[in-house]
């Protein structure tokens, strides 16, 4: 059974962790969580980048969030990403696949990956 | 919708976004009803407002037409023979809502549970500054999680960190082996 003793166990782990994120967040991820999100296999997005981040200890300079309907239902899952003094990145019709590479080439090594942004989809 | 949990979630977001912060998230199954009450401490409905909610064509929200949330799950509810109430204030001493709907499990038009352990842990990775308290009464035992209880012993640790969402997860699909409730038999 988890116990409360597990979690207390995993306070002390992320007391030095919790510190960086205060510093943080010059990159937010927002994942658009509302129901057509969630029909088109957001839950397996969102997780997908909040693994990630956490794993590639990009914590301090990255935010994961929920957001409620972006708007563009029929491109859902959609994720957004925001970064100080740049323009807005919306990837579409996201897969936990194309998570792991945003996470890889984009968040890690600042490309976007215009192949899958809505600009791409429109143009 | 083919999961109840998904309304669930439709309707816990509006509970965030009234600015709770408390929301309450029951569900309690006999045999043959299962009832779902969500109750929030958030900004509250004016009686009129309460009357619309319920009607598809209304919303306070501009970016899409039609709010669904609560009409869908009266929806689910109504076609097992079952009903959907609510009761919201907004006086300043005690304004929130709660919503509350009875299904009967073993109406053939009777929407599955489903994954309502993924529902929960998204919802407080949501919005982890809200207090989550979660209680499901089954036949064969009860699976509860209290946000204020975990915080007391994370600390300054937030309630989305990676670590502690994943034992939530985990905290919960325990609780319901532990009472052998088939989560999947429910999807
Ligand atoms: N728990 C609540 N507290 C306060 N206002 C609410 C609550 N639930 C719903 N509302 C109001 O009713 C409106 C319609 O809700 P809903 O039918 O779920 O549609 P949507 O959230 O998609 O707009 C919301 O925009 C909100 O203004």
């Amino acid at each position: 059974m988890k116990s409360l003793e597990e979690l207390a166990a995993i306070r002390d782990r992320m007391k030095d962790k919790v510190v960086l994120r205060e510093g943080n967040g010059q990159i937010r991820v927002v994942v658009g969580m509302a129901t057509c999100g969630i029909a088109a296999g957001a839950r397996p997005v969102l997780n997908a980048f909040v693994e990630g981040v956490s794993k590639e200890n990009l914590s301090d300079k990255v935010t994961v969030s929920q957001t409620g309907c972006i708007g563009v239902c029929q491109f859902e899952p959609v994720v957004e990403v925001f970064e100080a003094g740049k323009e807005k990145v919306t990837y579409i019709k996201m897969t936990p696949e194309k998570a792991a590479e945003v996470i890889e080439k984009h968040l890690k090594g600042g490309n976007v990956i215009t192949e899958y942004t809505i600009g791409n989809a429109i143009s | 919708m083919k999961e109840l949990s998904l309304n669930i979630l439709d309707i816990a977001q509006n509970s965030v976004k009234a600015k709770a912060s408390c929301i309450e998230i029951n569900l309690d199954e006999t045999d043959s009803t299962l009832s779902i009450s969500i109750k929030d401490d958030g900004c509250g409905m004016t009686s009129e407002q309460t009357a619309n909610v319920t009607d598809p064509f209304f919303t306070t929200r501009t970016t899409r037409n039609v709010g669904l949330g609560v009409p869908l799950l009266k929806l689910a509810a109504e076609q097992t023979g079952g009903e959907l109430n609510i009761s919201s204030s907004v006086s300043p001493e005690n304004h929130g809502t709660v919503i509350e709907a009875v299904f009967n499990k073993n109406h053939i038009d009777f929407t599955p549970l489903g994954d309502i352990v993924s529902t929960v842990t998204l919802l407080i990775q949501g919005a982890p500054d809200t207090e989550w308290k979660f209680t499901h009464r089954t036949g064969e035992g009860v699976v509860s999680l209290d946000t204020a209880e975990l915080r007391e012993v994370l600390g300054d640790v937030p309630l989305d960190s990676y670590e502690v969402v994943r034992w939530m997860e985990d905290y919960l699909r325990e609780g319901y082996s532990d009472i052998n409730y088939n989560l999947k038999q429910s999807e």
